[in-house]
């Protein structure tokens, strides 16, 4: 008979831990909710995980003004909501927004660029918080850089809210194009790259050894229909954040539906096609070549 | 020999991957294959279920039609090894209505049992038939709430079974897939297999 093992040898908040969680969420959608109705809906359709925040990206952009955390006790009713691990946003740089989520009991953190930005030098340091981080990324060393501060997980940025998958797919290209770039080079190539690209070396070296990004990597930003998430899969990518295009779409749990399977059959275009066609029509969605360069979230947080 | 991943979603890479190293440390050829659609778990010699979110998981198992395979496979006697999300799957109750079990173990699972993602941790655990303590990672993991009398308590938490053994099926509600000791592995899946053959 083996020796019982008591609840005080237990290690949490380590390294394993938090990158661990971020690995079950792979293969899956995690959508945006700004209601417990919202969320009910997501975890009915399949989301692996609910993101709380205040408005959908696409109703931020269209409010303007300051975008914070979300409300303590709408996050509450959340996280009582659903079974699924419940995420929260904060803003960059605002360690308190993310000390305040933790408190609540928040899964995972996206210290995100959606929201206005706090602190314009700093990130918050992640690797005093218990609960993991995920962190969006344009390149390869953006999302090197946020790993060594410690998010468990990156996501490209897209520009989120416009429902133009086309900077994800910008972001997700520079990530791959550069890995694999980095993977013919030899140490001191390396090393010169990880100097002039301003990327922590040590992750440099592993990222190149791997052939990977040492944490899982996520798409997010503009991604509306079945089709654009299939797309990010076949781009590499290990699962998808959807906000806006679920909720903003003419029927949620349709929509919501088609994106959970398309991401399941990204790889097989019959079943896509019986799955897109079941979807409804999309967020209505701005281009991204239209928006004028304030605008962008995307440059925030680099 | 063939070890199918099953792999709708979840830590699927991670699980082929350790199927794979785990034989090769033994010298056995395993090829591990994820599982998305019907029609190739026949075909597999034995069976992982990963981790992910169980909610996810049994939804698309019995929209796939992978479900009536699962449970065809472990009738015909063969391994199936299931870990946190996995073992959620395959108990007889996971006390939530949101979750579709396919009724393999005679166990009921509480889920999230430690609590949120905050809770989860990583401990050394003794295990029935390992000499060593195996590092085991909790995430959001599950408990076994009640067994029947032929399961197999492997390994306990705050006197809660974490590990369980019926027949074919292996459980347990941490993750040997995240870490780079295979004993377990041996124990479910390699062990087994050799003996058959």
């Amino acid at each position: 008979m083996a020796e019982p093992t008591d609840l005080e040898d237990l290690r949490r908040g380590t390294d394993l831990v938090k990158r661990g969680f971020a690995r079950m969420q792979q293969g899956g959608v995690i959508m945006d909710v700004v209601t417990r109705e919202q969320a009910r809906i997501a975890e009915d359709v399949g989301a692996v995980a609910v993101m709380a925040l205040e408005a959908v990206p696409a109703d931020i952009r269209k409010r303007g003004g300051v975008a914070r955390m979300p409300d303590p006790a709408n996050v509450e009713e959340i996280i009582d909501e659903v079974s699924i691990p419940a995420m929260g946003k904060s803003r960059i740089g605002h360690r308190m927004e993310a000390e305040i989520l933790e408190a609540l009991g928040v899964d995972m953190i996206d210290e995100s660029e959606v929201l206005t930005p706090a602190d314009d030098r700093y990130h918050i340091d992640k690797r005093e918080f218990t609960a993991p981080f995920v962190c969006g990324a344009r390149n390869l060393q953006e999302a090197l850089r946020r790993i060594d501060e410690g998010a468990a997980m990156v996501r490209t940025k897209g520009e989120a809210g416009t429902g133009d998958v086309n900077q994800a797919v910008h972001h997700q290209r520079n990530i791959k194009g550069a890995i694999r770039q980095l993977t013919g080079m030899n140490h001191e190539e390396r090393e010169k790259w990880a100097r002039e690209h301003e990327a922590p070396a040590h992750l440099v070296h592993e990222t190149a050894d791997m052939g990977r990004l040492p944490v899982v990597n996520f798409a997010a930003g503009g991604i509306a229909t079945p089709a654009d998430a299939a797309l990010m899969m076949y781009h590499g990518c290990d699962g998808i954040f959807v906000g806006s295009g679920v909720f903003g779409a003419e029927d949620p749990e349709h929509m919501g539906t088609a994106i959970v399977d398309a991401v399941n059959d990204w790889d097989n275009p019959e079943a896509l096609a019986k799955v897109a066609g079941a979807a409804g029509s999309g967020m209505k969605g701005e281009s991204n070549a239209s928006l004028p360069e304030e605008e962008r979230l995307q440059d925030r947080g680099v | 020999m063939r070890v199918g991943v099953v792999g709708v979603q979840g830590d699927v890479a991670e699980h082929v991957a350790a199927v794979e190293r785990a034989g090769d440390r033994r010298g056995l050829n395993v090829e591990g294959v994820a599982v998305r659609n019907a029609g190739v778990v026949p075909d597999c010699d034995a069976l992982t279920l990963p981790g992910g979110e169980s909610t996810t998981i049994s939804r698309l198992l019995h929209r796939r039609d992978i479900a009536p395979e699962i449970v065809d496979h472990t009738a015909a006697g063969k391994p199936l090894f299931a870990t946190c999300a996995g073992l959620i799957v395959v108990s007889r109750d996971a006390r939530d209505n949101r979750v579709e079990t396919l009724n393999l173990m005679d166990v009921t699972v509480d889920r999230n049992a430690f609590g949120r993602q905050r809770d989860s941790f990583e401990a050394h655990l003794d295990v029935t038939g390992l000499d060593e303590p195996f590092p085991a990672v909790f995430i959001r993991a599950p408990t076994v709430a009640e067994a029947d009398s032929d399961v197999e308590s492997l390994a306990t938490i705050d006197g809660r079974p974490v590990a369980v053994r019926e027949g074919p099926v292996v459980g347990t509600a941490f993750h040997p897939e995240l870490t780079d000791d295979f004993r377990l592995h041996d124990l479910a899946l390699l062990d087994p297999l050799t003996d058959d053959s």
